[in-house]
């Protein structure tokens, strides 16, 4: 059963889904094997929209249906949430002045399926905010997203920050998003500019050092 | 954007008629464009007027003309150029005039727009406007842009309220959500009573609540005025010089118009697997009323080229299958009704379209100019240069951080591969919001220099 119930998940079928989960609560199984169980079928939905057989809408539907087993699994759970281990720590977010999070939550879906422990700050981020996090969390990736031409300084201004409060040469900085291309990433002194969701998650595999 | 002149042109002599082919309308058009309602300058500011207007029509038609056309990626750039910022010209409208005059005698072009998207602020904060956001209003102040603030404002159980009566939808239930000082509408009862008592109708607007959103909506009205004032000086400033607009309407993807305004990029894409039905439904009706509204404004510009900029069918956003369901049918049948109307359309494709394109070369010859942002203009020249005119695409990064010299290599380039045989236009990828004029400068050099056609 477990190994249909992540293709269900994976192709997106809802109602049985949901149906299979109820299914499997109500005969008392695990819940952490539900969830872990989901994980899989979101890996698989990661791995199908990285060979470009999915696309954003079926990342959008995948992640709202993890939402509903989630909210369905957690009641049942013992409150002993068993942590899965994770590649290492990324920092994301949309820089000042931009408010566009598409690119920025498809990057944060792709990192998440493939281990990442990812703090996503969201849109609109000012420099001192990406700061305290790069200081908080000590990860050693960053990931700056933008859409508008604006965000080239933002972008700018973020890495100047970092310099500034001497933690530039602890951390990898990739950008991406609408706009970005390897100019802006010389203009805004950042290490790589990445393309894709795709390229976020392999770059950030060879900063951290997981295969 | 003077609508008031739209029933001068319908007395007029000149409007395409009932009968005539598509492509005779729009001759009809054409001939429209190349001699507007104007007292230019000078003679020679008549005869660079026509010249310029010319270049676009053969560029369109797949003719060669005396050489590629430029469209300068300007929208908000005067403000800045003038030394100002968008904020100061959207609450001072001399300020508006003085940099936007200023922009038509220091720059050479061979289109130019009227500030028609550098929104009133005052009256945005009149009607307490809550899905945009502009600078000084959520942006700061020297933001040189203004964002839009995406969210489900349609529910998804409401798509049978909106397919049924799309105005009184928009009446009742989309402006009190997104306008605070409307509000009140949301009390109104339906606004077609066909039942014939018309004091039932009337009483409701005793009600001080929506009282209170018509008045305001009457005052943003009255504000308004000032700023249309000086955008048509404006615009009749630059057609005085010789500038024609290019811009003489703006249309939107059905799918869009779901997507962007009412339910929201997640919530559409959730409606494609949960109820694609009503999505479709929904957008099927909305094209009559999209194609209403772009003639009205295409008829009071005396321009026929209308901007359609495209938002959500972009690569990365879904597949080509989901494209040819959800997003390409109802666009098509906008621009066709457009086309028939004598019109062109001038989708500008957002994103990457590379995947696209041989879906939507299937358009009549000639009739639409495809506007790129991200697209190899190579593969494009390729294969929709036999049936379309095309347009593109200087970087974003290139024309923002790049030098001026950058920036004619670039165009040089763009001119060399998408030039031949006529049917190109050439254009940024995005506009230029802030710096280097120079950088604007050299694209115009770039086409006299490299984009002459010698025939």
């Amino acid at each position: 059963m477990p190994e249909s119930y992540v293709n269900l998940l994976a192709d997106l079928k809802e109602d049985e889904v949901l149906k299979l989960t109820k299914k499997r609560i109500d005969s008392g199984e695990d819940p952490m094997k539900i969830l872990e169980d989901s994980r899989k079928g979101m890996e698989i939905v990661g791995k199908r929209f990285a060979d470009g057989e999915y696309f954003l809408p079926e990342l959008v539907f995948s992640g709202e249906l993890l939402k509903q087993v989630t909210a369905m699994v957690k009641p049942h759970m013992s409150g002993k949430a068993t942590q899965v281990k994770k590649a290492g720590k990324v920092v994301i977010g949309t820089v000042a002045g931009d408010i566009h999070d598409i690119g920025l939550n498809i990057v944060d879906f792709m990192l998440d399926v493939n281990g990442f422990d990812v703090t996503n700050l969201g849109v609109d981020v000012p420099a001192d905010k990406f700061v305290k996090a790069m200081k908080d969390t000590k990860a050693p990736v960053l990931g700056l997203s933008g859409f508008l031409t604006p965000a080239f300084d933002a972008m700018k201004e973020t890495v100047e920050a970092l310099e500034k409060a001497g933690i530039r040469k602890n951390v990898k900085i990739m950008i991406g998003g609408g706009q970005m291309d390897d100019e802006v990433r010389k203009y805004a002194k950042a290490d790589a500019f990445g393309k894709d969701a795709m390229a976020a998650v392999s770059l950030a595999k060879k900063w951290i050092g997981v295969n | 954007m003077n609508r008031s002149n739209r029933g001068v042109y319908f007395m007029g002599n000149s409007e395409p008629r009932a009968g005539m082919s598509w492509e005779e309308k729009r001759e009809e058009r054409f001939r429209r464009w190349l001699s507007p309602d104007v007292k230019f300058e000078s003679p020679a500011a008549g005869e660079a007027y026509r010249r310029r207007v010319t270049r676009f029509i053969k560029a369109i038609r797949l003719e060669e003309p005396d050489r590629v056309p430029v469209m300068l990626p300007v929208e908000y750039y005067p403000a800045y150029y003038a030394g100002g910022n968008l904020k100061k010209v959207m609450y001072d409208y001399d300020e508006l005039r003085r940099a936007w005059l200023k922009f038509i005698r220091e720059f050479d072009m061979d289109s130019f727009n009227g500030p028609s998207l550098v929104f009133p602020g005052r009256v945005l904060d009149m009607i307490d406007y809550k899905i945009q956001k502009w600078p000084g209003h959520g942006l700061p102040d020297d933001a040189p842009s203004h964002q839009y603030i995406e969210g489900e404002y349609m529910p998804p159980d409401e798509y049978d309220l909106l397919i049924r009566d799309p105005a009184d939808y928009l009446l009742r239930y989309f402006l009190p959500r997104t306008a605070g000082a409307l509000q009140g509408f949301r009390k109104l009862g339906p606004v077609t009573p066909m039942v014939g008592i018309p004091v039932f109708y009337i009483m409701q607007f005793g009600d001080p609540d929506i009282r209170a959103a018509y008045q305001a909506l009457l005052d943003a009205g009255q504000e308004c005025l000032k700023w249309t004032a000086v955008v048509g000086e404006v615009s009749q400033a630059a057609l005085a010089a010789g500038f024609p607009t290019i811009w003489g309407g703006m249309g939107q993807a059905p799918y869009d118009m779901v997507g962007d305004m009412l339910r929201g990029t997640r919530g559409i894409m959730m409606d494609m697997f949960r109820r694609p039905g009503k999505l479709l439904e929904a957008m099927e009706r909305l094209i009559p009323i999209c194609i209403e509204e772009t003639v009205s404004s295409a008829n009071a510009s005396g321009c026929p080229i209308i901007f359609i900029p495209l938002h959500k069918g972009t690569g990365g956003f879904m597949s080509n299958k989901q494209f040819e369901t959800f997003y390409w049918p109802t666009l098509k049948k906008v621009m066709l009704g457009l086309i028939d109307e004598g019109l062109v359309p001038m989708p500008f494709a957002e994103g990457d379209y590379g995947p696209r394109l041989e879906i939507i070369r299937d358009m009549p010859r000639a009739s639409v100019i495809w506007f790129f942002e991200q697209m190899d203009m190579a593969r494009a020249k390729k294969v929709l240069g036999d049936v379309a005119c095309i347009a593109g695409n200087v970087t974003a990064s290139v024309l923002c951080t790049g030098a001026p010299r950058e920036v004619k290599e670039t165009c040089r380039q763009l001119i060399r591969t998408c030039a031949p045989g006529g049917g190109y236009i050439l254009s940024g990828a995005v506009h230029m919001d802030k710096g280097n004029p120079d950088n604007l400068r050299v694209m115009m050099e770039a086409a006299r220099e490299y984009g002459v056609y010698k025939s």
